[in-house]
């Protein structure tokens, strides 16, 4: 599903982000992703849902090499992303539906086509009441789970999730962690970044920890983090 | 309001109320040098028309008795001479109308020797011998001249063509504003709301989609825009076809259209807002290659 080897990333001139990360995300498996505040996970993610190009490195998505890929081949592969980005980025002036719906409607669906799903994501994350709110008028965690609905709503082959529990409180958080299994159960392939431990404590699911951008893991549940190694195990 | 995807707010954009006026300025600009290009371009069709065909003998300025022997002795040489078909001589009151617009109307034009004119009609597939009729009329009146038209209608087409050489340039330079105005404006759209067009590219809009939203609203402003300037055209070509009509002078050509020629104007508007579209789609994509 994922693959990164040997991968490098820096922005500009800048120095090296990420350094020699190698990572692999199995077809329906379930990771965290934790590290400090700057550790490079949001360079990580972005360097996944085809935000940033490496600089230098192998990154193979859906078995496909990015980098051999024309430019015009990767909206489709994009398509198969869920993000959740960390500040939500939702469209101000759209409702909390159409924010939800942006991706069928940007594959192509017409507005009858997805009404009904769209409603019915918002009543599972709790936002039935403020379906035609904008989001402006929105509390914190309320964009949080717009924003995730929006991740979803495609039931995309790789989630990926930037601090997704952020603004919500615990019981929010595990409700959309609850959100984000069953999607995993339906197949697809989850990576969550979180600086949340105790999240991560409750679940069984593996981890990878980026630490100075160093890639360590996958991490089993349990285990302690070791000092960075050389490549992920799958 | 025409359809169109509206995910990225650019209907609140300033810009969105300044375009149609800029391009309903550039299409006025646009229309009123077409007309009077086709204006011309008419003028030029039927002074050749006209005067194609035809040739004039002008008679020195006599006493009226020895004028009209004049006349009719070069009448009677014109009819021997081949290819003229009708040879028909001014009185003195055509000839005063001539002159009416540089002289007033009034008896000045009767109390000035006057020289008398015979207008010719030349066979349309004969090529007429200007030395030759030249020669059979002085022998018939000495000091008679024969004018050729095509001399003072080819300096009149000439000037006629540089005028719409002109008027060409101007919507050329009229398509040149509308363009960098549109590119203009699109780039301001696309630093505007660059947030949200870089939402859209990662969750996987094609480039395409992205440019239909601006290609869209830049139509429908041009459109607007268009209408609003085709609307001014048409009132000033009304307005200085009336004013030249009310002076009633064979000084200026005709200035009005016909319907073909109203149509031509009409896709002005159409043209505009196509070229806004294009333009618009081809910055937004080109704009977009940045992104990876």
């Amino acid at each position: 599903m994922v693959r990164f080897q040997n991968v490098g990333m820096r922005y500009g001139l800048g120095p090296e982000v990420l350094h020699d990360v190698n990572l692999h995300l199995a077809p329906g498996s379930f990771h965290f992703l934790s590290g400090a505040s700057g550790a490079g996970k949001s360079s990580l993610l972005k360097l996944i849902y085809l935000a940033c190009r490496p600089s230098r490195g192998l990154i193979t998505l859906f078995d496909s090499d990015i980098a051999t890929l024309p430019r015009n081949a990767l909206p489709p592969i994009r398509r198969r992303i869920g993000v959740v980005f960390q500040d939500f980025r939702l469209l101000e002036h759209l409702s909390v539906l159409d924010n939800v719906a942006l991706p069928l409607r940007v594959a192509g669906a017409r507005r009858n086509e997805f009404g009904d799903h769209a409603r019915e994501l918002l009543r599972w994350v709790g936002l039935d009441d403020c379906m035609d709110a904008l989001p402006p008028t929105l509390s914190g965690g309320q964009k949080q789970r717009v924003a995730i609905a929006r991740a979803v709503i495609t039931r995309p082959q790789l989630l990926v999730a930037d601090e997704p529990t952020g603004n919500v409180d615990d019981s929010i958080a595990m409700r959309l962690l609850r959100l984000f299994e069953e999607l995993n159960r339906l197949g697809t392939t989850v990576l969550i970044a979180t600086h949340n431990e105790g999240l991560i404590r409750r679940t069984a699911h593996p981890r990878y920890h980026l630490s100075g951008g160093e890639l360590t893991g996958p991490i089993q549940h349990g285990e302690s983090i070791a000092t960075p190694t050389a490549g992920g195990r799958g | 309001m025409l359809w169109r995807a509206r995910d990225l707010a650019l209907d609140a954009d300033p810009a969105r109320r300044f375009l149609p006026w800029l391009l309903a300025m550039i299409v006025y600009l646009a229309g009123i040098a077409l007309a009077g290009m086709m204006s011309l371009s008419s003028a030029v069709e039927r002074w050749d028309t006209g005067l194609s065909g035809t040739l004039t003998v002008q008679l020195p300025a006599v006493a009226r008795d020895a004028g009209d022997r004049n006349v009719d002795a070069a009448i009677a040489a014109l009819k021997r001479a081949p290819g003229v078909v009708r040879a028909h001589a001014l009185d003195t009151a055509e000839t005063a109308a001539l002159l009416e617009p540089w002289l007033g109307k009034g008896t000045l034009a009767e109390d000035l020797p006057l020289p008398r004119l015979i207008d010719i009609r030349i066979r349309p597939d004969a090529k007429p011998d200007i030395e030759g009729l030249t020669a059979l009329v002085q022998a018939a009146v000495p000091g008679a001249l024969i004018d050729d038209h095509k001399k003072s209608l080819d300096r009149l087409i000439t000037l006629a063509r540089t005028a719409e050489l002109v008027a060409g340039a101007i919507v050329l330079l009229v398509v040149l504003a509308a363009i960098a105005t549109v590119v203009f404006i699109t780039r301001t759209g696309l630093a505007m709301h660059a947030g949200g067009i870089e939402l859209l590219h990662l969750i996987g809009a094609a480039d395409s989609y992205v440019a239909r939203q601006f290609q869209g609203q830049a139509l429908e402003l041009a459109l607007r825009g268009g209408i609003i300037g085709l609307a001014l055209t048409a009132l000033t070509v009304f307005g200085l076809g009336r004013a030249a009509a009310a002076l009633g002078s064979g000084l200026l050509p005709d200035l009005s259209l016909g319907p073909a020629q109203w149509a031509g104007l009409a896709g002005v508007p159409i043209a505009v807002a196509l070229i806004g579209m294009v333009t618009a789609r081809i910055t937004v994509l080109r704009a977009l290659k940045a992104l990876p």
